[in-house]
This record gives C-alpha cells, structure tokens and sequence, in this order.
C-alpha cells in the first residue's frame, strides 16, 4: 500500500526533479530563448540578413562544422596561452603588490592606467611589433586576462584574518610555513575568482587579437562572415565561441572543486529539501 | 566584609613554594599613534606560579588583552620585562599553547588536521603527536567529530577544538583571551565546567583573560583586576574554592561574595561591560 503511493509521488515528482536538477536549469532557459526568438524573426518577419532564426544557425553550425572546429583551434591556442600567461605572471605580481606596501604604491597605479587604455586601439600595433602568428593575440588575451586576476588576488592575499596570522606567529612558524599552509589556501578562492574572470576576458582577448591581423581563428570567421552580411555564420561563429568560453569555465570551475572542497559556496545548502 | 575573602594587597606570589612560572616585572606598554603615543598598560607585576590558574578580569579596552599578547611574544613590550620558566620573552616562546577569541580553524582542514596545525607549524613530526589529538579531542567530547569540518560544528565545540590544538603539543603554559566571549551564556557555562576538567587533568599554568567575573572566580586560583586607561592591577583575589569544582558552586554564598567584591571595583570605576 505504502510502497504504491510511493511509486505514484515519485512519477508525479519526476518534473519538478528534473527542473530542478542544476544541469538541466540553464537547458531550459536556453530553450525558451530559441523558441522566443524564433516566434519573434517569424511573426515579425524579420529578414534574415538582420536576424536570422535559431534554425537557420543550427543548420549553418552543422554544414560548417569542420570549418568551425578548424579555425576554433588558432583562438583556443590564442585564448590558453593568454591565460597562462595571466596566471603566471598576475599571481606573482600580486603577491608581490600584497606583500609590500612600496611596491602596490609603484605598481598598482600603474597597472590600472594600463588597464584604461583600450587594447582594441593598441592591437594594431601588436601586429606591426609582432607580426601575424599567434604571439600578438596571446599578448592581447593576456592584457584582457592579468588585470583581474592581479585584483582579486591581491585582495585575496590582504584578507587573511590578523588572528590567522597571529596563530602562526604564536605557534612559531616561518614565513614560507605561514605562507603554504595558511596564506595561500586562504587565498586560493580569490584567486580563482579572478581566474575565472581572466578565462572569459582572454576569449575576448584573442578574437580582438583576431581582428585586427589575422587570416585564421573564428575573430577571422566572424570578420569574414560580417564583411558578407553572412549572418548566419557569423551567429554560428559566436555559438561556437561562446560554447569554448563556457567549457573553458567550466573547466575551471570543476578543477577549482577540486582545489578547495572547503569553500562557503560549496557547501550543501541546508535551505534545499534532500 | 566576610572573613573568607582574602584581599592581597601585595602583588608577591601566593606560593613561591611552586617556584614562579611566568614573571612579569615593570611591564609597560605605548602605542605609538599619528596624534601622539597612548598608554594602554601601566607599570605591571604579577608573578604566575607553575601549575597556576589566573584569571584577569577588567573593563573593555583595559589593556587586559595587549597584556595576553605581551606574555604570548606577539608584541614588543615597550619597558618592563616578562619571563618565562627564567627565559625571557622576546618572541613567541616555545612552551605556550594560545586560544584567541574567536576559534581561529582553518576552513579547508578537517577537526583533526586543525588540531594537528600546531604540530606541523613547529616542525615536529605530526605521526608522533596523533595519538595526543585523539586523546585531547576524546576528553574534549569531541568524539566522532575528527573528519568533520569546522564549518559543521557549532561555536561552542569549534572552541572546544582550538583549546585542543593549543594543548597538542603538550605546552607548559595555556593563554587564553576571552576564548567564550562569543558563546551563548549556557553554552559558555557548559565550557567553563569542560576547561576546568581539562585544566585539573593536566595542570597547566593558565592564564586566562575574560570579562565575565563568575567566569574568572569559577575557573581561577587567582582573579586579577584590572582598572582601565592606561591598564594597571587594581587588586588581586584568591579564590579560595575547594576543587574540582562544578557549576552548583555557583550558587554558593562564598562564590556570591567572590564575585560581588570584584565587581565593586567596576561599579567604582563607573564602567561595566557585560
């Protein structure tokens, strides 16, 4: 008796279980948003050389595939290395900046008049200093990433509590012992904050690099496609974009799982029913 | 007043006998602030015996706890000299176990791994101090709790598990500022009754800094009070309480007189904290 009404509550709870399943979410969303705007190029009839429907950009995404997956390649390889070079030397300098007080007043200032400077107006000049390859769109990834990720770490660094440190003190420990076992896990989730920032900014980064000096990578494609009012390659362009942002976020987010198991925000939510 | 309260007007050592642990002698100290240097301690003497528990009573902002963090090696001492076991203090001393006011563990380490911190920090061989954690967190009732996170504990045992860290590596002296200050009146009760247990097992010399008075009289040999700005002794107690002692004794007239005595001194210094 009990074990039928069991059997019923679960199929009727199947819906909402799968609506509210964190995976499927985002899914959902983005289904409403073709269905809308499908509803909207056909009943406003729209043509598509301003807005083309959802199904003529699948179609396109599908029959240039191995097109886009070509030139995906040079922009990963552009947006990567920027990062890298996001990471390896904002950490550093970061820390450098947290550590001293005469160094963030030389530095910081510095860093952030860099920042204002626009780098689409200075990629240009990547190209005369650097040619065609692949260095002048990993330098520009690399402008876009490091200002973040020197931000957040920065902060991250000055935000350990005084009485961690006097912990240390009290328990006699050297700075290079305080410093690994209690600085930088402390800052490990400012630090991956920024370098999620960086990820998506060094996408961004490498297409501009793209634009302004290129014959391969998709900121070509887009160029290409936008100079052939081809908009429904262009919009495969940016899905295909768009998708290496999200999976190379993701990506960063599952190895930052990894890292810090500990943090608030991944703790289970004592609000949800299970 | 009463015959059982014994005033000592003299700031000797009760019992010399016991051979002086922790000497303080002439102790001041001097913030140096934009708009001039501030007194926070007067000339201080006070003579800790081995095995002694003192507590220090006073008003917020008396000094009390800058006197915690002399004694601790965590700040200069600007005159005046603080030794202990013979050795003078000019860093953080190696015999010392600390509890600060708020719990202090380190999000990203299970219970135990916290505990252990204080062994790691100082370089000792962690295998050789496991057995000493388990023991001190079973006395500690924390039992089943050793793979938990902090963050899964409430406030009360998050305490529980500093004082544990501060006692793994079997120091000679306990420093403990305000360690209850943040708990909830019937959980620091409950906390006073374990300290004391804990103390009676192992007999360190504690010294104890808190604002609650039937706090100070419950847990001390000694209660020393403390006036405000700049921090100076006022007067000192012996708390003449057989041991070990449970929390009933609270409601004992010996107790009551303690405790209304001390207090006299706030009420004549027109400010009361708590």
């Amino acid at each position: 008796m009990t074990d039928t009404l069991l059997v019923q509550s679960t199929r009727a709870n199947v819906l909402s279980k799968l609506m509210s399943m964190d995976a499927i979410r985002p899914l959902i969303l983005v289904a409403v948003i073709l269905v809308g705007w499908d509803l909207a190029v056909r009943l406003l009839r729209i043509p598509p050389y301003l807005i083309p429907a959802p199904t003529l950009v699948i179609e396109q995404v599908i029959a240039q595939w191995p097109m886009l997956l070509r030139e995906t390649m040079p922009t990963l390889t552009a947006t990567l290395g920027g990062f890298a070079l996001s990471a390896l030397v904002g950490i550093p300098l970061a820390m450098l900046i947290a550590s001293s007080k005469t160094v963030e007043s030389y530095l910081y200032p510095l860093l952030v008049f860099s920042q204002s400077v626009p780098k689409i107006a200075v990629a240009p000049l990547f190209v005369v200093w650097f040619g065609f390859g692949v260095l002048p769109k990993i330098i520009s990834a690399f402008l876009l990433g490091v200002f973040p990720v020197v931000v957040s770490t920065v902060l991250a660094f000055k935000s350990v509590d005084k009485e961690m440190i006097d912990l240390a003190r009290s328990m006699r420990a050297g700075g290079l012992r305080t410093f690994i076992r209690i600085r930088l896990p402390h800052a490990l989730p400012g630090i991956f904050s920024g370098l999620k920032v960086a990820i998506t900014l060094a996408v961004v980064g490498a297409v501009v690099g793209e634009f302004v000096g290129s014959n391969s990578g998709i900121g070509y494609v887009l160029q290409v496609a936008n100079g052939n009012f081809d908009l429904p390659l262009m919009f495969a362009a940016l899905f295909v974009l768009s998708m290496m942002g999200v999976i190379l976020f993701m990506a960063l987010d599952a190895i930052e799982h990894f890292l810090i198991p500990w943090h608030a925000s991944r703790r289970p939510d004592p609000n949800s029913g299970t | 007043m009463s015959a059982a309260l014994h005033r000592i007007d003299t700031l000797a050592p009760r019992a010399e006998a016991s051979g002086t642990h922790i000497a303080i002698a002439g102790l001041t100290k001097t913030y140096k602030t934009r708009g001039g240097s501030v007194p926070s301690l007067k000339p201080i003497d006070l003579n800790i015996s081995k095995g002694e528990f003192v507590a220090i009573v006073g008003p917020s902002g008396c000094g009390k706890s800058t006197l915690l963090k002399l004694v601790a090696g965590l700040l200069p001492a600007t005159t005046g000299t603080i030794t202990i076991g013979g050795v003078k203090v000019t860093q953080p001393p190696d015999g010392v176990g600390m509890v600060f006011q708020s719990p202090v563990l380190l999000p990203w380490r299970t219970v135990r791994d916290n505990v252990l911190l204080q062994v790691e920090m100082r370089g000792r061989p962690v295998a050789a101090y496991r057995e000493a954690a388990a023991r001190l967190l079973h006395t500690a009732g924390l039992d089943g709790f050793e793979e938990r996170f902090p963050w899964e504990l409430s406030g009360g045992m998050q305490q529980r598990a500093a004082i544990c860290r501060a006692l793994v590596h079997d120091p000679e002296v306990l420093l403990m500022d305000e360690p209850f200050g943040a708990l909830d009146a019937m959980t620091r009760e409950k906390m006073n009754a374990e300290l004391q247990r804990i103390w009676y097992e192992t007999r360190k010399t504690v010294l104890l800094i808190t604002h609650s008075i039937p706090e100070a009289v419950f847990l001390a040999d000694r209660v020393v009070v403390m006036s405000s700005r700049p921090g100076s002794i006022e007067a000192v107690y012996d708390i003449d309480l057989p041991r070990p002692r449970d929390l009933s004794v609270m409601g004992e007239g010996r107790f009551v007189r303690y405790t209304q005595e001390i207090r006299k001194h706030f009420f004549a210094q027109g400010d009361l904290d708590h």
